[in-house]
Order: C-alpha cells, then structure tokens, then sequence
C-alpha cells in the first residue's frame, strides 16, 4: 500500500467522522434551542417526573411503530403526545400523581421493552432509543430534528407571557382572560415534539435531564424569566459541545456524555451562584 | 349594563354544593364585599365571577371588553423562577416603565422594580399585587382576601391605601374578606354568603339582619363598634402605643 493510498483512507475516516459529529452538534444545537425554554417551564410547574412518562412512553412508540409498519418518528411523537395529554389530564383532575406518574412512566418503558420482541422479522437495536445513537442520525433526521424544534420554539415564543401567567397563577391568567389550561395543552404538545425530536441524540432515557439540568443551571444566573429561558439555551448548547467533544475524545456514549456535561455547568453554576450571593449580601 | 351579573348560578363540585342559586350584580363604581363563614363559597363565588370556574347551572355575564384587575389571597411564586417586581407588573401585558414606576410609589412601594418577588415583605408583597392589578385601568378590582397574610396593623393600612386609589380610580371593588371589621362602612353594598346568599344590602342593614346576626352574633361588639376602633387607630397615630419591630407594610 503507497502512501497516497493510505492518506485517502484516513481521509475518507476522517469526513465520515466529521459528517457524523456536525450532523450529531447540528441536532444537539436544535435540541437545546427547544429544550431551554420548555425545561425553564417544567421546573417552574415542577413537572419533571411529566418529561420522564412522556420520555419513557417513546419506547412503547418505537414498538407499535414497528409493528404497524410506520415511521418510527410518527410513532414516538404520537404516543409520547398520548402520555403528555393522559397525564395532564390527570393532574387537572387534581389525582395524587406521584403513583400514577410512576405506574404510567413505567409500565410504558416495559411495554415498549416487551413489545418490540414480539415485532418478528425486524431487528431493531433498542439502545440507540434508550441511550441516544448519534451515529442514527441520518441527514432526514435532521430536518425532522430542526422541523420539531422549531415549532416548539415558536409555540412558547408565541405563548410566552400567556404561559407565564399561568404558571405565576392560574386565577391570575383567567382574570386576564388566559385560559390556563389551554396553555399547558401548549406545554403538553411541545413536551411531546422535544421527546421525539431528542431521542436519537440523548436517549428516552436521559431527555428530561435535557430539561431539566440546563434550566437549573439557568436559575443561579438569572434574574428574570426571559433571561433564564436564554440561559438555558445557551449552557444547553454548550454540554451539547462539550458533551460530543468529550465522548469522541474518549470513545464514551455521547448522549450521556451530553448530560454530563451538562450537569457539570450545573455544578459551576452553584459555584456562581453562591459567590454573586454573597457579594451581593 | 352592569360590569358583573350572576344569574341563578349554582356550582355543584363532585361531593358537594359549593353556592347555590346566586343572583347578584356588580355596577360601575360600586363597592361590594363579600363576607361569609370559612367554607361558605366566598372565593367560588369570586371565581365563578372572573371565570376560573364555570358554574354547572345559571351564568354569569361580564360586560363586553371588562378589564379585571385581581388580587389573589396569595401568590407563591415558586423559587426556581427569578422574577423581579417591574417584569411582574408587565404580565401578562406590557406597562411604560414610567407607569409602573408611578404607581409603585401610589401603592407606597417606591423603587423596588428591581428587587425580586420573592424577596418581598408580606405587606410589599400584598401591595405589589395591588399595583399590578391597577394597572391598566381596570373597570373593576376584584380582591380574594387580600390581607390574610398581614398583621392587624398592616390591615388597616392596606384598606386605608385602597379606599385611596379607588376613590382616584372610581373603579368599582369586589372584595371577598372576613375582615368584618374593616370592610362594612366603606362598602355600598355587602353580600353576606353562606353557600346561598343570605342577605345583601346596605352595611347598616345587613348587620341589623337577622341572617346576618344568626351567622356573625350580634353582641355589642357589632361590626360597627370593631370597625371603628381601627377607623381610630388610623387616623390617631401617635395616640398608640405600637409594638417595636412590628412589621410595617411598606
């Protein structure tokens, strides 16, 4: 073997290996610019253990999808959306939904488990759906991806002081003539989008972490709303980075790589955050 | 028209009658309270009327365009959400920066669009909730037991700040309040609840009532006799001894 030959070699290694990380960076960025805002709601409502039942239900969406043969997309989004709505209505009853939540998330995930096992003739590698595969990530996907994104964005952006009155208070918004529960309909769709379009990249397990942790982080360096949700995208943005750079420097999974990243942002966040406080004291 | 109508409305929850069979009107300017027994229905009936709850027979008719400016018994905004006093003002719509800073000072809370929400004392608090719910020139103020969270001294505070701004405003008032004390002299009208309305009229014939005296006494410490001691306690200041470090709100 020449030397030019084993060049392109490596070259062709190389492009294969830059394709799949910018469409991985690509995706995280679109992932992070809807779960910012959305995760800044979910930690105001505290509706955190919502994020993981509609997480979850994706899986049992990954079997039925391929037991009736349709896209996989299509089939995460409409059953996380069923979850969301099941849920929300539940909690509008005002039910204890600390059990419910914990039967419902659960018994989703095993369902989803179980059933793709059943599903004969297609084998379909589970743990790119549980913990993220950044390699599935094809070129459709990522319009799918941005589409998702994007409409979420919109939604809250389109909603924003109408779902933060809600969450304020409830009698509030209907003195203002919001109806609240429309807008945690709002909220219930875009949970259900952001689960279908963050599965590839960090997994059904992990993707209330996507929520949850940056917005944290988020808190400690805010001082309104609007600039928490800004926040959020941004340290979101930045585990995605780091997240994917780390696991390609160590050959480690890069979804939870993502999250770990972000949890490390958290951690520096509190640092921050203490010192501001008492500078401020 | 009249700003507010109930019409027969009645709201059954899944155990229980919550009011039954309310008629009653709100017209432009008036002062209504609303008083009744815990439990009686007092904050449904607020909430029928704002449209928080739909009442399961009868309506309720809000002039078209009304503009409500409600302030809740409380308001916990919850720790993870940094919220400053001036973007509280702004929703869920947007005020000039001048106003809101104006009618902080009205409420006697001058300067602290920067502080957050939840730093605030409970009387800051309470009178943030009352600059909010002014602003924007509401035809009428609609308040759910405003002052459950302050002192007594606080109390009489608040009520006096309100009967101000109002008398500027001309905005009429719905006030659902146990403070009987405080509430029957400024009112016009007092609606006295107890799941149906028991009697409504004028403060001075409602605590002659008979439906009245049956839910409330009628000893000689009347209403009237507890509303003057605070009217007095206001207006003679130095004449008190307060306790030191009592909260003051404001």
């Amino acid at each position: 073997m020449t030397m030019t030959t084993m060049a392109t070699i490596t070259g062709k290694a190389m492009n294969m290996l830059d394709d799949f990380l910018i469409r991985a960076l690509v995706a995280g960025v679109a992932v992070a610019l809807a779960a910012g805002p959305l995760g800044c709601f979910v930690v105001w409502r505290r509706m955190a253990y919502f994020g993981d039942a509609t997480a979850h239900a994706a899986i049992l969406g990954v079997a039925l999808a391929l037991y009736f043969s349709v896209s996989v997309f299509a089939g995460i989004l409409l059953t996380a959306l069923a979850m969301a709505l099941v849920v929300t209505g539940l909690a509008a009853r005002g039910h204890a939904m600390d059990t419910a939540l914990g039967v419902l998330a659960h018994s989703a995930l095993a369902l989803g488990l179980v059933g793709v096992s059943f599903v004969k003739g297609v084998r379909v590698d589970l743990s790119a759906f549980l913990f993220g595969d950044i390699l599935a990530i094809g070129q459709p996907d990522l319009w799918f991806i941005w589409a998702g994104a994007l409409v979420v964005l919109g939604l809250i952006v389109w909603r924003w002081s109408a779902l933060l009155t809600s969450t304020i208070g409830e009698d509030l918004a209907f003195a203002s003539g919001i109806n609240p529960h429309r807008e945690r309909l709002v909220l219930t769709i875009a949970l259900a989008l952001v689960v279908a379009v963050a599965i590839k990249l960090v997994g059904s397990l992990l993707i209330s972490a996507m929520l949850i942790v940056p917005a944290a982080a988020a808190r400690q360096l805010s001082r309104s709303p609007e600039t928490m949700a800004i926040w959020a995208v941004l340290l979101g943005v930045f585990a995605v980075f780091g997240g994917l750079e780390s696991s390609l420097q160590f050959d480690t999974p890069a979804g939870p790589g993502i999250v770990v990243m972000a949890t490390v942002l958290f951690v520096l966040s509190l640092v921050v955050g203490a010192w501001r406080h008492r500078n401020t004291n | 028209m009249s700003l507010l109508t109930a019409q027969n409305v009645s709201v059954q929850y899944r155990d229980r009658v919550a009011l039954q069979n309310i008629d009653m009107t709100i017209d432009q300017g008036e002062i209504v309270t609303v008083i009744g027994p815990n439990g009686s229905g007092k904050s449904t009936l607020l909430r029928v009327l704002i449209g928080a709850v739909e009442p399961s027979r009868g309506r309720v008719i809000r002039k078209p365009g009304l503009k409500i400016g409600y302030v809740p018994q409380r308001l916990s905004v919850d720790a993870t959400m940094p919220l400053t006093v001036a973007r509280f003002m702004s929703l869920p719509r947007h005020h000039d920066p001048d106003e809101v800073r104006r009618m902080l000072e009205r409420v006697g809370i001058p300067g602290l669009e920067n502080r957050q929400m939840s730093d605030l004392s409970g009387g800051q608090f309470q009178r943030a909730l009352l600059a909010r719910a002014l602003l924007g020139n509401p035809d009428i103020l609609v308040l759910d037991e405003p002052t459950q969270a302050l002192d007594q001294r606080g109390i009489g505070a608040f009520y006096k700040l309100l009967e101000q701004v109002r008398a500027e405003m001309g905005c009429a008032v719905l006030l659902v309040s146990h403070d009987l004390h405080v509430v029957m002299a400024s009112s016009d009208r007092v609606i006295c609840l107890n799941g149906h309305v028991c009697c409504q009229g004028a403060p001075a014939v409602v605590s002659e009532a008979p439906e009245y005296r049956a839910l409330f006494g009628d000893g000689t410490e009347g209403t009237m006799a507890l509303y003057q001691h605070i009217h007095d306690h206001d207006h003679d200041h130095n004449g008190h001894n307060h306790r030191k470090g009592n909260e003051h709100a404001g």
